[in-house]
This record gives structure tokens, sequence and C-alpha cells, in this order.
């Protein structure tokens, strides 16, 4: 018998930080002391708060250490696990409070949190069908195929749930559509190719609980009437397809997976394929093309997949945080499942944190709460005592949501109407250094980058606007260039094919509406007022610390810095290109900007 | 049937017709380029793009089915407006050598800048610069003018099953071209020019057409191909008395447009300087020319100085009906039924 | 074509031999490579691996010269599986009986020791082709160009009319048709025993519609087939010669027999575009018009009538055909009276039953017709013998298997089979003098299998000699696994490596259809 569990986790961000290195320090320690038998290490999946790991938590006692290295390992051991003592130099800091808590429950990151989807991750071992099982894992399936298949569609209905991967489509609706077409052959597709920059919680969800979103697939399947599944999972995730085919494995072994399911007479086949990465493979249409082979491209709808899909079958298409949902729906019941959240939009959402805020990570949030909720409790308010300025939701197809929005709540219509949109849950905090041109300009770089060129408005038209925006914060911009941007970005939304380029424009007409001056500064003063458009500043040099060391004047590519030895040098400001390369020779900070 | 309404015109369509279909039956011009019925429907041009009302967005009436009920309009200012920026962004990666282009007067880009009244795009930038690659005999690829409407790498694939073209890159850098962008005649491409044919602007031009005049100043004329027994229905653009270009017959039943590679480039030996121009008759063991009464004159009175039964004829089937009609009444006349010709080959 | 190209893209299956339809028939390749794709079956037989055998479902590699075998074994495992159409033979058809006791014989073991396709290849064939609710069988040269072309032709119908195939719409017989009148020359009378529209020489109600309508005494003795024309000129029976737009000193098997004749010929005039083989060894040679010169009508390989139209001018003094026919006639004094094609078209329709609905405006107004059209008000007919064969019931005849012509020994151990490639056509009158097709295909490419290369020393694009027993001709080769071991492929497009001096005078009793697909030959490395 274990007297002490450690829990470390093992997401990618923790791994990446040395998770692994922390693993067998503890296991060397404790072999020292001869204390494997007394201690149980448990590798978990992601717990969220990656910004602070490796992570750390030792049970029973539920103390939670962050940012902890190998080095620290030999101490954690010999006081916390040895002694009973906690180390407190190892315990989370309340940025706010400046106290240091032991407990995880405590830390506003987590309590603010309503872990439904996550409820698992970081909490079993996600490579262990048992511990899914001992947490009423599977217990869904069994009672969906107890059902009549049209029943649990139209449980998932009533549920409420809608679609987590971007445009927030009801599930129930998708699946009774791919239950209603004939046909003797039918998909389940898991999308797994989670492209929006700094988003992660799909990934989270498959290295952390594995079985919850196979047990999702197999429940989709069992309702629309399919026998075979494909999880497209993007090849860049390789520990969640490692999980996941582990998963697949234990399943089958289960008789999860297979022929004549848990004597239901449900027999059902589960395919992983990995994509190349291609943000547009996130979108449906695309994703089925990447899946038969075919270039990446999107395809008119209609027909729509549930209609005519993968390789022209019926194909009902979900995305991983979506199909995570639905064992607990099925276990739960359509109606505790709808308490959560908002009207129009029902249970949580998970969202990854990042940014200027203080605590970054994923953390998942019932429908409803507000911006500022996320941003300053989970968040822990903006780094630095710095001044809020907005936050991009959603990703690149997402908006920008002034502060004037702190108070809009979380969900689908409110965020839509607002020009953002819930997208798969990016949630990037910008404080008052951050300039929104730049912002816009970095977006549509994004997008424009991961145009596909089948249709013309988001081929031309993402290049059209991204040289527009790299023209305004060079310093370039005309009269007209908002006026074309707006136009611009009205077509390419109103016209293009598919999702992609229907959003792309968001960023830039989002940042336009709610920070034209930001536009009009850098237009026609020529001026950034965040500071950071390089050929906007101004350079000048402080006399007081302007040493006359001369390495300024050398370095200038235009002449534009004039003065004696060791007397305060000057920039000509009519010669000066605004290149910077003063500011980072001079060794005594005398060169400033304004 | 359907029942919709577009500008405010009731139609029924079919069920599965799509709105452009809808909008054809009254007569509604709806500006394409990627849109070919035989073809898949891939709705990337977005120049079709209607109005219909409860639609998030504007909607390719070329891909999208009509449904009953439906309300579209097609000429709002909305409309016309994404209609005028995607082709203003179109406009700017494309050059304007209009003056001298070949498909000027033919060209679908410069037919509808005229409609929307382009003269140049609204926006400038990057435009990428592609080598032009003429090293088959066959035709000019100049991807510069390429609008990337698909229908080319579609025809190739979907009606010819060569499948010799593809999309290379992504984005704007995407480009038109073969398996390792090598040269076409290094491809599995056989020449059955029918991409030529389908491409909306002046990216693909046959070598027999170049300098052969523009469009108005050309006349055509609807024929049938002379190689093999399919009987394919060609048009031949014609000036000056030469024909000066060759296109398959969408109208014909036999090819429905279709060509191959000598149907479509098979015509150059109507104009080779080697063609017979003058009788020739043979004197002192060579051929030389002659008047057709003296040629005329000598085959009839030599005919006569035979038996019918020492006289055979070798019909053709390559003449017309009417010649292999009057070639086999002329010998049976003459008494001899020994009248063939290369059926067996 | 008992059927139309059009219903090639529905059919439920597909059954091409000897036919290379991508090459010969590239737009009717379209249509069956739409139809693979909207799922139908393929099945494809030919002694080559051509494209086609790429896409199919069953491919049956035969050896030259053994289709009837073949198809004998599939009506075989037809009648064994039960897949025949009872109704159809009961009520459409005679002679069932003698067929059925004739393919006995023919067991798919059997016929795998003639053809080498595999027993269960045929067996997996026939069931495809004998379940199919509709089936169409398509065949060119590859079927008729032997000394028994006419057996392989009743085998490819024993086994339509077996499974009830004739009569419907995507189904039937199939020839594809090579030239682009070919079928219309036929229709017109160029053949020695017939008229127009098949009407029989020697018969006395069409020889007397016929004198009546031209004015003349007409011979009731069916004529010569050109292969017999030709020996009948060496044997002096046959002294002049009219040729119109042929270039059999090209075209026809064993050349050196053509080539003897045309020299020989007391009197030999020919029509042409260009001064063709045959036209260097005429005495007279009159300059014609090409297709783009002149009006008329052509009958493709559907049996659709299509109008021709005068584009241009005809270079220099060159008359179309018709116009210098028509002057011809004048100067042997006869009557004729032809202001235009359409006044000949309108003679043709008056005097063919099966053309009588057809005329100019029709045409020009309704983009071709296709006979039987009988009346101004018939639509035309897309496909034959629905309800009823033309002649009543259809007949199934016995056919045996017998070994072609020639056959291989130690002097000529390899068979040689010919065709055409996509790039030209025929004796390349045409093709060679465009100038992209001549720069593009600018010579013969032997092929030949890699192990036989190997064997012989030769590399890809090494000059070779090629001898039968009649002739010796060079060209270089093409190494590829589209011919099977033991078998090579040459056109017969290109003068420098004249194929037809190698192909024998063999011929099909019945069809008189020279033997262009079989030939003993040696191959050698060129010193």
């Amino acid at each position: 018998m274990y007297e002490k569990h450690v829990l470390i986790c093992a997401g990618t961000g923790c791994i990446s930080s040395g998770a692994i290195e922390v693993q067998d320090a503890l296991e060397a320690e404790l072999k020292k002391h001869n204390m494997q038998n007394k201690v149980r290490i448990i590798m978990s999946g992601c717990h969220g708060f990656c910004e602070k790991g490796p992570l750390f938590i030792v049970f029973p006692e539920d103390i939670f250490y962050c940012e902890i290295t190998a080095e620290d390992v030999p101490e954690l051991v010999e006081e916390h696990l040895i002694k009973g003592n906690i180390v407190d130099r190892l315990l989370y800091l309340d940025p706010t409070t400046g106290q240091r808590v032991t407990s995880h429950e405590d830390i506003l990151f987590y309590s603010k949190q309503n872990r439904l989807v996550l409820r698992n991750c970081g909490v079993i071992d996600p490579e262990n069908i048992d511990e899914y099982i001992l947490r009423g894992g599977y217990l869904g399936l069994k009672r969906a195929l107890t059902m009549d298949p049209f029943d649990v569609v139209g449980e998932v209905k009533k549920s409420g749930l809608r679609g987590r991967g971007g445009a927030g489509f009801s599930t129930g609706m998708k699946w009774e559509f791919a239950f209603n077409s004939q046909n003797n052959k039918k998909y389940v597709v898991c999308n797994a190719d989670e492209g929006d920059p700094g988003a992660f919680m799909d990934r989270s969800v498959l290295e952390g609980d594995p079985h919850a979103v196979l047990e999702g697939i197999l429940i989709a399947g069992q309702a629309i009437g399919s026998d075979e599944a494909y999880v497209y999972v993007r090849a860049e995730y390789p520990l969640a397809i490692r999980r996941l085919r582990t998963a697949i494995e234990q399943a089958e072994e289960y008789g999860m997976i297979g022929e004549n399911i848990l004597n239901s007479g449900f027999n059902f086949k589960v395919n992983i394929k990995e994509g190349a990465g291609a943000f547009v493979c996130g979108e449906e249409t695309a994703l089925l093309a990447s899946i038969e082979g075919e270039r990446g491209m999107p395809r008119p709808r209609p027909p729509f997949p549930a209609v005519k899909g993968l390789w022209g079958k019926p194909t009902c298409i979900n995305n991983v945080e979506t199909l995570a949902n639905v064992p607990l729906i099925l276990r739960r019941g359509a109606d505790w499942f709808s308490s959560v959240g908002t009207e129009g939009s029902k249970g949580t959402k998970i969202f990854a944190l990042t940014g200027k805020v203080n605590n970054t990570g994923l953390c998942e949030v019932a429908m409803g709460i507000t911006i500022r909720e996320i941003v300053f409790d989970i968040g822990g308010g903006i780094r630095e005592g710095k001044k809020y300025k907005a936050v991009q939701i959603g990703g690149p197809s997402g908006g920008c949501m002034p502060e004037s929005h702190l108070d809009l709540p979380v969900d689908f219509d409110s965020l839509t109407a607002a020009g953002a949109m819930m997208g798969s849950g990016g949630m990037v905090v910008m404080d008052e250094e951050t300039c929104m041109v730049d912002l816009a300009r970095y977006f549509l770089a994004f997008t424009q980058n991961e145009s596909c060129g089948k249709c013309t408005p988001c081929r031309e038209g993402t290049k059209r606007m991204l040289e527009t925006l790299e023209r305004i914060t060079q310093g370039k911009g005309q009269e007209g260039d908002i006026e074309l941007l707006e136009k611009i970005a009205t077509t390419v939304k109103d016209s293009s094919l598919c999702g992609l380029g229907q959003t792309a424009p968001n960023p830039v007409l989002t940042t336009v509406r709610y920070f034209k001056d930001e536009y009009e500064a850098h237009i026609f003063d020529r001026r950034c007022p965040a500071g950071q458009c390089k050929e906007l500043l101004t350079y000048y040099i402080d006399e007081e610390l302007c040493t006359g060391c001369r390495a300024c004047k050398k370095v200038c590519p235009a002449d534009a810095i004039e003065g004696e030895k060791k007397e305060p040098h000057v920039i000509i400001q009519e010669k000066c290109i605004a290149c910077g390369a003063c500011l980072d020779r001079c060794k005594f900070d005398a060169v400033k900007t304004k | 049937m359907i029942s919709l309404t577009i500008n405010g015109l009731n139609v029924e369509v079919e069920p599965g017709d799509t709105i452009l279909q809808a909008a054809e039956k009254l007569g509604i011009r709806i500006p394409t380029f990627c849109y070919e019925p035989e073809l898949s429907q891939v709705g990337a041009c977005r120049m079709c793009v209607v109005e219909v009302e409860k639609a998030r967005t504007l909607v390719a009436s070329c891909c999208t089915p009509a449904t009953e009920g439906m309300v579209v309009q097609t000429d709002t200012e909305r409309v016309f407006e994404a209609r005028r920026a995607n082709l203003s962004l179109l406009l700017a990666s494309h050059p304007l050598d209009c003056l001298t282009c070949e498909k000027t007067g033919s060209c679908k880009l410069q037919d509808y800048c005229y409609d929307y009244g382009i003269s140049e795009s609204d926006f400038k930038g990057e435009r990428l610069e592609h080598a032009l690659d003429d090293t088959n005999p066959f035709f000019v690829r100049d991807m510069n003018k390429c609008i990337l409407c698909g229908l080319c790498v579609r025809k190739c694939d979907e009606i010819n099953g060569a499948a010799a073209i593809e999309f290379m890159n992504r984005g704007f850098d995407s480009k038109v071209t073969t398996f390792f962008d090598d040269p076409l005649e290094e491809s599995t491409c056989v020449f059955c020019g029918m991409c030529v044919d389908s491409c909306p602007v002046g990216a693909l031009t046959p070598k027999e057409s170049m300098r052969g005049g523009r469009s108005w100043q050309l006349s055509s004329v609807k024929t049938v191909c002379p190689y093999c027994g399919t009987g394919c229905g060609l048009e031949l653009f014609v000036r000056d008395n030469q024909v000066v270009g060759v296109k398959g017959d969408k109208e014909s039943p036999a090819n429905n447009g279709h060509t191959c590679v000598k149907g479509h480039f098979g015509t150059g030996f109507l104009k080779h300087p080697d063609r017979l121009k003058n009788p020739l008759v043979r004197k002192n063991g060579e051929l030389v020319e002659s008047s057709w009464e003296d040629a005329l004159r000598l085959v009839a009175s030599k005919l006569k100085e035979f038996k019918p039964s020492e006289i055979a004829g070798l019909a053709s089937a390559r003449a017309t009906n009417e010649e292999n009609y009057l070639f086999q009444k002329l010998l049976r006349t003459l008494g001899t039924n020994h009248i063939d010709h290369c059926a067996r080959l | 074509m008992t059927n139309s190209i059009g219903e090639v893209e529905n059919s439920q299956l597909m059954f091409v031999i000897g036919s290379n339809t991508t090459e010969t028939h590239p737009v009717i390749s379209y249509r069956m490579r739409r139809a693979k794709k909207k799922g139908a079956t393929l099945i494809v037989a030919d002694p080559r691996r051509i494209e086609l055998a790429e896409y199919a479902d069953v491919f049956l590699q035969l050896l030259p010269g053994t289709n009837e075998a073949l198809l004998n074994g599939m009506l075989h495992v037809i009648i064994e599986e039960g897949l025949v159409d009872k109704e159809f033979i009961q009520e459409r058809t005679e002679g069932f009986a003698a067929v059925a006791e004739t393919v006995k014989k023919y067991t798919p073991e059997y016929v795998e020791t003639i053809t080498g396709v595999a027993a269960d290849d045929l067996r997996q064939a026939a069931r495809l082709y004998g379940e199919a609710e509709s089936a169409a069988i398509f065949y060119t040269m590859g079927i008729t160009q032997h000394t028994k072309g006419t057996n392989n032709v009743l085998a490819v119908a024993n086994l339509a009319m077996a499974t009830g195939n004739l009569g419907k719409p995507s189904s039937g017989v199939n020839p594809l048709r090579g030239q682009n009148n070919v079928q219309g020359a036929c229709d017109m009378g160029g053949l020695p025993n017939v008229i127009t529209g098949y009407q029989k020489v020697g018969d006395s109600a069409t020889m007397e519609k016929f004198e009546k309508s031209w004015s003349t005494k007409l011979n009731p003795e069916p004529g010569l087939t050109v292969p017999e024309i030709f020996s009948a000129v060496l044997q002096g029976e046959i002294k002049a010669l009219y040729i119109m737009g042929e270039n059999p000193a090209i075209s026809d098997a064993d050349l050196v027999q053509v080539h003897a004749a045309l020299d020989k010929v007391d009197f030999l005039v020919v029509q042409d575009l260009f001064l063709t083989e045959t036209a260097c060894r005429a005495d007279v040679v009159f300059p014609a018009a090409a297709f783009a010169e002149k009006d008329g009508t052509f009958v493709n390989t559907e049996r659709r009538v299509q109008r021709v139209r005068k584009a241009i001018d005809p270079p220099g003094e060159a008359k179309p055909d018709w116009l210098i026919l028509n002057e011809l006639a004048a100067e042997l004094g006869l009557n004729w009276k032809y202001d235009q094609a359409e006044d000949i078209f309108n003679e043709i329709t008056r005097l063919t039953p099966s053309y009588a609905g057809i005329s100019y405006p029709r045409l020009d107004r309704e983009g071709g017709l296709q006979w039987p059209c009988p009346s101004p008000d018939h639509p035309g007919t897309r496909y034959l013998h629905q309800g009823q064969f033309t002649k009543g019931k259809g007949s199934f005849v016995p056919v045996e298997y017998r070994p072609s012509a020639e056959s291989v020994d130690e002097d000529y151990p390899l068979l040689l089979t010919t065709g055409r490639n996509l790039y030209n056509y025929h004796t390349g009158t045409m093709t060679r003098h465009c100038d992209c097709i001549a720069e593009y295909k600018t010579e013969e490419l032997i092929q030949v299998n890699y192990a036989d290369a190997q064997d012989l020393g030769i590399e890809d694009g090494d000059l070779v000699t090629v001898s039968s027993r009649r002739g010796t001709i060079e060209a270089r080769v093409h190494v590829a696994d589209i011919v099977p071991r033991g078998v090579i492929f040459m056109t017969f497009h290109f003068i420098e490596a004249a194929v037809n001096m190698l192909t024998g005078h063999a011929l099909d009793p019945v069809s008189k259809t020279p033997e262009l697909k079989v030939t003993a030959v040696r191959l050698a490395k060129k010193a």
C-alpha cells in the first residue's frame, strides 16, 4: 500500500518544461531512500496551468507545487515526503495577494473554473483505461447502447450542446441529419486538427483523457448508425496520437471497440488519420478531402457532410471537445447538462488563455461567464500591473474585444454579435503596449499564409489586406486605406467559400471598429500609439545619459547622428529612417523612442 | 418541381437544379469563371454569388441547389460590390496587356471588367512572376494570366482522365502545373486541347492561333473532324481563308465539345505548302502539271479504252457520302462493280 | 455500333476487346472512363497492357489471334452458370442449341491453353458480363483483322445474344469504326456487293430501281474486294485503277504485292490532297479539296449522319472530289446535274430507305441524325434491334477456334501486331503534314517487352531490323511492358518503317480482311 501519491503533469507543456526530468529525478531519489513501495508516481494529463509547469502535486494532503525542476526534487523528497514539511518556496505565489497557496482549490485560476470536460485531465493516468472506467467512464456508452439510436440523438439535441470547433452548430441537429441520411455506410469523423495559434484544448483532452473522446465517438456512431470512425489529428501532436492509439487498443481489449460491443450487436472501428497541419483542414469539407487523399481544400456546401461526406457517404463530423462532452450528457442526462450555461449556449467551454495575463493556460468555464472574470480572476489580471486593452477571442478568425466589452458574457451569440466568435477557444489578452494595427497584421499574416488558394476573395483578398496593413504599420499608410481595408474585408467575409475566408477579416474589422483612432494615428500622424511599430517611432538621445562614445554614430546607416566625441549626440530627424540600430547599440540606454 | 423567386420573378426547376440554372431559365445573366455544367462544381471563383434571403453570407449560385420558397436577388448593391471587388482582386494579379493578348475579345475577365466598370484594379501589390511554358509544339502556358478557376484541372482529370495538371502551392502562391512542375510534354498530358478551350482568360494559347486574329475578326464554321470514326463536331475559326483555330463543338452529340490532339491540333495540313494545287499528268515518265480540261479529257478517254470488267476503283473512307456515292455511281455506270475501300483497315 | 456514343457514359458494364480505345478513339474513351467513375464495371481483353487495362476490373491479356476461343470460353461459363437470357434466346433468336453444343468443350481450363488467360480470370469476366443487367461490347480491328475475323464477330454476337444484350440502351455490339467516314463509304455503296444502304447488287428490284434512276444498264455481278483487285491487277485481269483519297501503298497488307500491282496497272488515277506514295505511281493525279474546303456529310461510328461544312477555299485549283467526279462524268458524256453537294444527298435519300427521312435542313436543325431514319418525322435510331432484329430473328452461328495463318518458328520467333497511336492517323497524309504533330511524334517506335529486349541485347532507342517472311524494315525500339513477352507492336503511320512490308496477304474468307494482327517476325539489333 502506497502512503503517498505524487502526480506529475505530463502534458505537452509540462514535458517541454522538464516534467520527464522531474520524474527521473524523483524515481532516482525514491530509490535512494528505498521508498519505491511507499510513494506512487502518476504521470497525468494536462492540468491546464501550463504557465507554472511542471506541476507536482502530493496526495493525500493535496499540496500543489509548481515550476518544479529536477534540482528541486531531493528537497521535496527529503522535506515533504520523508519529513512531512511543506516546502514553502515551491508553492504557488498568488500575484494579487503575494501569499503562497498550498492547495490548487485555493488558486483563483482553478476555483473559478467548471471542469466538466477536463474532469479527468490531470487526475487520471490517461494510459490506463481502468482509471477512466473507475471515474464513470463508458457508462454513457453503456446507457446509449440500451437506447434506441433515435433517442440518443434526441438526448444530445435536448442537451443543447453546440459544436465547440468554431461555428457552434447544434450537435444534435448534425446528428439528426446524419441519422436521417439513408445509406448502408456512414462515418463518424472526429476533428482533432486543432489549428488556432495558441489553442491546445483538444490536444490536452486527447492527451489527458483520450477515452472520453473515444466514448463520444462510439456514442455518435451508435446514434447515427455508423460502424467506422476516423480521428483526424495533426501529426504535430505525437503524444496525443500515441495516447489515442493506446486508448483504442485498450478499448478494443475491453470490448468497447470492435464486434458486438458490450453484447449489443453494435460493431465499430476507429481509425487514426494524421494530418499535415494545414489550418484549413480544420474546415470540415477540407478535412474530408484530406482523409480521402485529395488536396485539403474546402468543397461547397450543400451537400453537407451529413448527407454526402467522406467518400460520398453520410458523415457526422464533430471536434474533440464536442465529443468529450457527449459521454457526460448520456451518463448524467440532457437536463443536467443544460443546467450549466446560458439560454442559447449550454455547458462549458475550454479557453486557452494567453497573452499579457498573469496566469496563462487552459481553463474550462461555464458559458455565460464574463470576459472580466476570465481575464482578471482566472487570468489573475494584467502582468506588471499594466492596463488592459483588449482580448482577441476565437483565434485568427475571431475578433478583438475592447475594454468596454469586459462585461460581455462569453457565449456563442453574444460573441458573434460583437464581431468576434467562440472559435475553438483561443483567448489572447493584450495590454496597453499592444498595437492593434500590428495585431490585425499578425492575424492576417497567419490566415493569408493558411489560405488554401481555392477561392478568389480569400486567396487574393487576404493578400491585399495584409499588404495594406503592412504598409500602415510601416508608416506608408495613405488616406483611404481604412476604407479599402473595410471594402476588401467585407467582400472576403461575404463571398468566400469556407469558414476560413469568411472569418479571416474579423480581426481587421473589429480592430477598425473598436480602435479606429490607432489606425488613424498610424496613417495621418505617422505615429504608433502603443510604441510598437518600429518604423513609426521617433528616436532621440537623452543628453543626460549620452557619453558621446560614438557607437551609435558608427552604426547609423543613414548618417543621421551628429555630435563630437565625448559630447552628447543628436539624431537628425529628417535623416533618421527609424531602423532602431542606434537603440540596439547604445550601452547606456541613452537612445529613447517616443 | 421546386418553386423559387429570383429578382421577384417566380420560376420552377427540377429538384437538384442550382440557383444558376434557375436564373438561366429566367434569362437572368450571372457571371461565372469556374462553372462548367459537365464538371464538378467547386464554387471557387465566387463571381456567381447572389443574395439569398436568410443566408448569412452571399452564396455561390453555381453550386447551391434551389430550394422550395427560396428568395434570391442577383442584382443588389451588395452582390454588385462583391463581384466588383472580386474582379478587382483578380485584376490586381493579372497583366493588363490586352492590346496584344490573344484572348482579347473572347476573354471573360475583360468582359466582366467592362460590365462592372473596372479599368484597373483598386489594389496594387505583389505579383507572382511565372516563367512561360512554351516548349511543347501545341500551346503556350502563361500562368501569369491564370485566374486559378481550375477549369483546366478538372477537364484534364474529369473528362480526359490524364490528370496531367493540378494546383501546386497554396494561397496566393497557388499555381496550376504538372507533377514536379515539369514541362507539359514530360507529364501525362496527351494534348487534347480541352484545357485550352475551357480557359476563360488568355493563359493557354494554341501556337497555331497566335496572331491569327481577334475573335471578332474570325468567322466560325461548324463541321466534323476528319480523323477517326467518332465524328466529333468541331468549330473551325477562319480568317483570310485560313483556319486559325479549332474548338470542340459543345452542341455535337458525338463529342459534347470534347476533342483529342488530332481533332484539336490536326488542321495544319490544310495550309501545308505541299498540298496539290493542280492536276498532274505523267509525261515521259514524269508527273507534270496540267490543266483540268486536259487531265479530265485524258482520264475520260483512257477509261473508255478498257472493258468495264478491267476497271476498278477505290472509294474513300475519308471522303464525304456524296463523293462516295458519285464515285460508285460513276464506276457502276461504266459497268463495273469492282468498287471497294479501306473499310477493313 | 448497335448503340450510341452518348450511352457509353451510362453503361453498367463495358467489355472492350481488341480496341485500344484511349489512342484510337480518345473521345469515346473519355466516356468509358466517366462511366467507370460512375461505377460501371470494365472488362478489357487485349494482347497488350493498354491504358484501359489500368482501369479494368478484369484484364484478360490474351495471345494474339485467340479471340474466338476466349469468347467461346466466356459463353461456356455463362451457360454453365445459368446466366443466359432464356426469354431473349427463345423469342428473338435461333440456333442457340448448336452454339451451346460447340462451346461445351471451351472450358476455362481448355481456353487457358489457347489464350494464356488464367481460367479464373475468364470465369470472373464471364460472370460479370453475364450478371450485368445491361452490358456493352466494344471492339475494333483487334477482332476483325484476322483470317478468322468474321468468326470473331460472330462469337461476339453469340455472347451478346445469349445474354439478351441487344436492343436496349447501353448494351449491344459496338464496333468502333476507325475512319471519319468509313461508315458512310459503306452506306454509300463503296463496296463491291452492295449499293447504297446495303441494297444488294444483283437483287432484281434494286437493280431496276437504280437503273431507272441512273438511266443506265447495271452489272448484276458483285465485284472484287481491295486485296482481290490487287491480285487481279497482277494477273492482268484489271488494267485501270481509280483511287480516290486512299493510300494503299502504305496502308494495305503485304506491300510487296501492292507496290507490284500499282506499278503494273496500265492506267492509274489518284485523287488526293498530297502527292502520296500511291499518287507518285499514278498516271493522272487530281488535286482534291480537304474536309474544311467542301460541303457534304460524314457518318460516324454510331450511324450518325452529320454535316461537313465548307470553311475555306481549296488551295490553287484543287476541287472537292464530288466536283471532280461530276466534271469527269460530263467528260464521259453522262448527263449529271449536280450544282452542289446537297443535290447529291437528295438523290441518295430518294434511293436509300434508311436515309429517306434525312435532309440538309434537318441535319442543320437537329445536329445529325442516326439511321435508320425512314421518314421526315422519324427521330433517327439511337440503338438498333429494339423489339426485333432487322432481319427477323437473330442467328446464333457456332464458331470453332482455329489458329492464325502465321505462327512463330525458330526463324521468326516473335508475333508482330499492328495498329495506331494517338497522335497519328493512318498513313500520315494529314497528321504528318501538321507541323505541331510532326514535330512531336517524329518516328516509329517499336514496342518490345523488356525480357525480349534483354534476350536480344537491345536497349530503348536502339535501331533494329524487323524481318518477316516477306520483307525487312528498320526502326527504333521502345522497350516497355505494354507488350507481353513474345509480342511486338508497330503502327503503320510511317513510310520510313512501313510495317506492311512485313504483313501477309492471308485473308478472312468472308470479309476479305487481311490478318494484320498476327505476323511472325524476327528482330535484330542493327549493326
